[in-house]
């Protein structure tokens, strides 16, 4: 594309220049811009960092775990940080500890995916349909909000993981609905502000429905905050699949997931400290690692920063 | 070409206590291809005159008619093709979000055109600004080039009607100028009738044929651009208007 269009240009500067040629390239240099936002932003790209080790270690979990997470060794248990072969140590079990801190990365990917995709989405459809729509919609929607905001998240939760039998799927089934009243809210309400403006008007004014309106228009100006508080909050869903796992109703024995590795070290906490420690410093990082990021693409996405799409 | 006609508007925002009549009883007629004035203070109710027209405010009563087309509560989309509306403020009546291609081009889809990138060329030209633009966002725009741009959607459907809302009260006072001369050009190219509110009356005498004097809702007179040149209002309140419009003056302090 570049070498066709603008042979002398560098990449540089056909990114950041003031008058795109074209749909694509429009796009590109918006989200240039965008990038050279969150790079100037230290803390961000800190967290960026380690959310990407986080991936890769996840990917390459077969190769870089030393051993099997799952075999046990009777005659090494317990073992401390730095025994040989073990780096981390072993478990009550005689499991290597890192192997399992590298394992439960998967399940800690898995959990955060699938309640990023979940409860952004429903509370977006909610707060925005109720926000622009008014009236009695509006207070149906937000009293179920109400209802479920009414609870405490982990309290909420072990009520659908007990109704629904323990286990991953239901842990992550019940986090999501628990975690879509705050993105409901957060989407009526810069839907509220929305729907009155001018460019609003200006679309209605074409004749645009009310599906197109909330879809197309609405949508793109909420999405930027919600990732914001999605990216924060992650470090909370973390924790709750963490606290689910900690009271034996999320991942089940011998699934090396991070929450259920802490409960398992809780009984020998005093003795053999690094059993429970080590999961906990995995949770700890990553969760730092969601807060800094979503920190900086608050500087990036911010609508009223003026708009880097 | 559509002549706008209404009668006996009455415009109110809230219910019982908290009602608030912004239009009370506005009666007026700009024929086809004219050019017609509101001018008033702030709060007299002239935007929300504009605003009731395109259905934006559901609250009035009384008659509206466009061409042979009596409003109703609800406007046909053939409505929106006929009339179309600029608003005050460019830096609220763009999506921050969307280029300006997008804009136009969705425009263009609603209405049903075929030969999009055509017309967003076309569109560009005609309110001065070049294929550099079209796939800029509005923060990379300045105040004048967004309020061309808002003219251009407004000018996408082909509409013979163009309601302006203080098209250039948010614009510094060289770029007003270039913004009204493109306005007044287009009207001619285009032979649109325009019903434009203004608070500032140079402007509706470089504009307008005719204007309607508002205040606190009720139109109290209407008048020629000639009878306003000539400074020949027949209520107090015009003349008080006019009197004002020339700023601030040191010797009527001494004569009064």
């Amino acid at each position: 594309m570049m070498e066709t269009d603008m042979p002398k240009q560098t990449l540089r500067e056909w990114l950041l220049t003031d008058t795109p040629t074209s749909r694509r390239h429009a796009r590109y240099a918006a989200a240039y811009s965008g990038w050279l936002t969150l790079r100037a932003n230290t803390m961000a790209m800190v967290g960026l960092g380690i959310l990407l080790l986080l991936l890769i270690i996840a990917a390459l979990a077969d190769l870089l775990s030393p051993m099997d997470p799952f075999v046990q060794n009777l005659g090494g248990r317990l073992q401390p940080i730095g025994t040989d072969g073990h780096i981390l140590g072993t478990d009550s079990l005689g499991r290597d500890l890192l192997s399992r801190v590298i394992y439960g990365s998967r399940i800690t990917l898995y959990i955060v995916a699938l309640v990023a995709l979940i409860a952004p989405i429903v509370g977006l459809l909610v707060g925005t349909v109720a926000g622009y729509t008014g009236g009695i919609v509006d207070a149906v929607l937000m009293r179920i909000t109400d209802i479920f905001l009414a609870f405490p998240r982990l309290v909420l939760a072990l009520a659908f993981v007990a109704a629904l039998g323990a286990g991953i799927e239901n842990a992550v089934l019940a986090i999501s609905l628990t975690a879509w009243p705050p993105y409901a809210r957060i989407a009526r309400a810069e839907t509220l502000t929305i729907r009155n403006s001018d460019y609003i008007a200006a679309i209605k004014l074409q004749g645009a429905g009310a599906l197109r309106i909330i879809t197309k228009h609405i949508w793109p100006l909420c999405i930027s905050s919600l990732i914001v508080r999605v990216t924060l909050d992650m470090a909370g869903v973390i924790l709750a699949a963490a606290g689910l796992g900690f009271l034996g109703l999320g991942a089940q024995p011998p699934s090396p997931e991070w929450g259920a590795m802490i409960s398992e070290g809780r009984k020998f906490i005093l003795d053999h400290w690094w059993v429970a420690t080590v999961p906990g410093l995995a949770i700890f990082t990553v969760s730092l690692g969601f807060n800094l990021l979503g920190d900086g693409l608050r500087d990036v996405l911010d609508p009223k920063e003026g708009g880097h799409s | 070409m559509s002549n706008i006609h209404i009668e006996n508007l009455n415009v109110w925002f809230g219910e019982h206590e908290e009602r608030v009549d912004a239009v009370k009883g506005a009666t007026f007629d700009v024929p086809s291809g004219a050019s017609f004035g509101l001018v008033g203070e702030s709060g007299s109710g002239k935007s929300t005159i504009l605003r009731a027209m395109v259905g934006l405010v559901p609250t009035w009563s009384g008659n509206m008619s466009v061409g042979e087309l009596e409003l109703g509560k609800k406007r046909p989309k053939a409505f929106y093709k006929d009339v179309q509306m600029v608003f005050q403020d460019p830096y609220a009546s763009l999506h921050p979000r969307h280029s300006v291609d997008q804009m136009l081009g969705e425009t263009l889809s609603l209405h049903g055109f075929k030969d999009i990138d055509n017309r967003i060329m076309q569109l560009l030209d005609d309110v001065g600004l070049g294929p550099a633009f079209r796939f800029r966002y509005p923060h990379q725009l300045s105040g004048g080039q967004r309020q061309r741009v808002a003219i251009a959607r407004a000018l996408a459907p082909k509409p013979t009607v163009i309601l302006l809302d203080e098209p250039t009260s948010a614009l510094d006072v060289s770029v007003q100028a270039e913004v009204l001369n493109l306005l007044a050009d287009l009207r001619e190219e285009h032979k649109l009738t325009y019903l434009m509110v203004s608070h500032n009356l140079a402007v509706v005498a470089h504009m307008c044929d005719a204007t309607a004097v508002m205040k606190n809702g009720e139109i109290v007179e209407v008048m020629t651009v000639e009878d306003m040149r000539a400074m020949k209002p027949k209520h107090p309140y015009t003349k008080h208007l006019l009197d004002s419009s020339f700023g601030y003056r040191p010797d009527a302090e001494q004569s009064a």
